[in-house]
């Protein structure tokens, strides 16, 4: 059991991202990844995702302000942005681009509408989470053995 | 991990690999990965920059192909490394999940194809193929 009562408000905010669906087993495999040595990997990892999945973005923004709606190049931005998120293990962020991109398919732009808008405000939430959750983790220092709960 | 490459000649015996993603977070989760289990690694933006490499004299042990690029997709390079005569291992790592997209990939010459994204126990399992 966590004795530091920083730590251990850490472990419960990490808890709860997974519990509320926020993240799935890819975080843990990146976690997995952070040693002494790389440290920050996975806040390093969660920032560059965002500044590069920002502008996927703002691609399919402008792309779903167009008269016309290229379905194609929507899916293909969708695609992009998926892989991406599926590799920081941004689960209901996924979960929304795999909807987009079913709506892609079935040529339905309003669905394209109305699930980007949700898929931005999961997007614009894990960013909220993760942020407060790295900013705890700095200050609660590095811990000295490895004892993550699944 | 000290492993003998399947090119000879080598001075080290370091594997190596070439990470092929135009994915910037991919290729730093899989350099990290690579990097993790002592594998010497490289990483290009597209099929065309891991042809290139290759023409100018570089081998690598591994190769991760990724499918969709722009300039070259991963299909395209693999074939041509192949038909380049390149032996080594390449594996596609994609999101694709339809059948027909990964064969297609396959058959362009892959020796093993694993799903996006990339973990350490897909990775051993790559690499059990090269030793095994």
């Amino acid at each position: 059991m966590e004795r530091n009562p920083m730590r251990r408000q850490l472990q419960t905010m990490r808890k709860s991202l997974f519990d509320q669906g926020y993240l799935d087993d890819q975080f843990v495999q990146l976690e997995e990844l952070q040693d002494d040595a790389n440290p920050n990997f996975v806040e390093e990892v969660v920032t560059l995702y965002y500044r590069d999945s920002g502008r996927i973005i703002l691609n399919i923004e402008q792309a779903l302000e167009r008269k016309t709606f290229d379905f194609n190049k929507l899916d293909a931005y969708m695609h992009q942005f998926k892989g991406s998120s599926s590799s920081i293990g941004a689960k209901k962020v996924k979960a929304e681009s795999t909807l987009f991109r079913e709506y892609c398919r079935s040529r339905n732009g309003e669905g394209c509408m109305r699930t980007f808008q949700q898929l931005k405000k999961e997007y614009a939430t894990l960013r909220r989470k993760l942020e407060a959750y790295f900013q705890l983790a700095r200050q609660a220092g590095p811990v000295e053995t490895a004892c993550r709960p699944k | 991990m000290a492993a003998q490459g399947r090119h000879g000649g080598k001075k080290s015996n370091k594997m190596t690999a070439l990470v092929v993603d135009d994915n910037t977070v991919n290729r730093m989760i899989h350099h990290r990965l690579l990097d993790n289990l002592g594998i010497e690694n490289v990483a290009v933006v597209n099929g065309k920059e891991a042809v290139d490499i290759h023409c100018s004299g570089k081998t690598f042990d591994l190769i991760l192909m990724d499918m969709d690029m722009p300039v070259m997709n991963g299909i395209e390079a693999t074939r041509q490394l192949r038909e380049m005569g390149i032996r080594s291992m390449i594996a596609g790592v994609s999101t694709r999940s339809m059948e027909r997209e990964i064969r297609e990939f396959i058959e362009a010459g892959l020796d093993d194809y694993q799903e996006k994204p990339l973990t350490m126990s897909k990775l051993i399992s790559i690499i059990h193929k090269i030793n095994g």
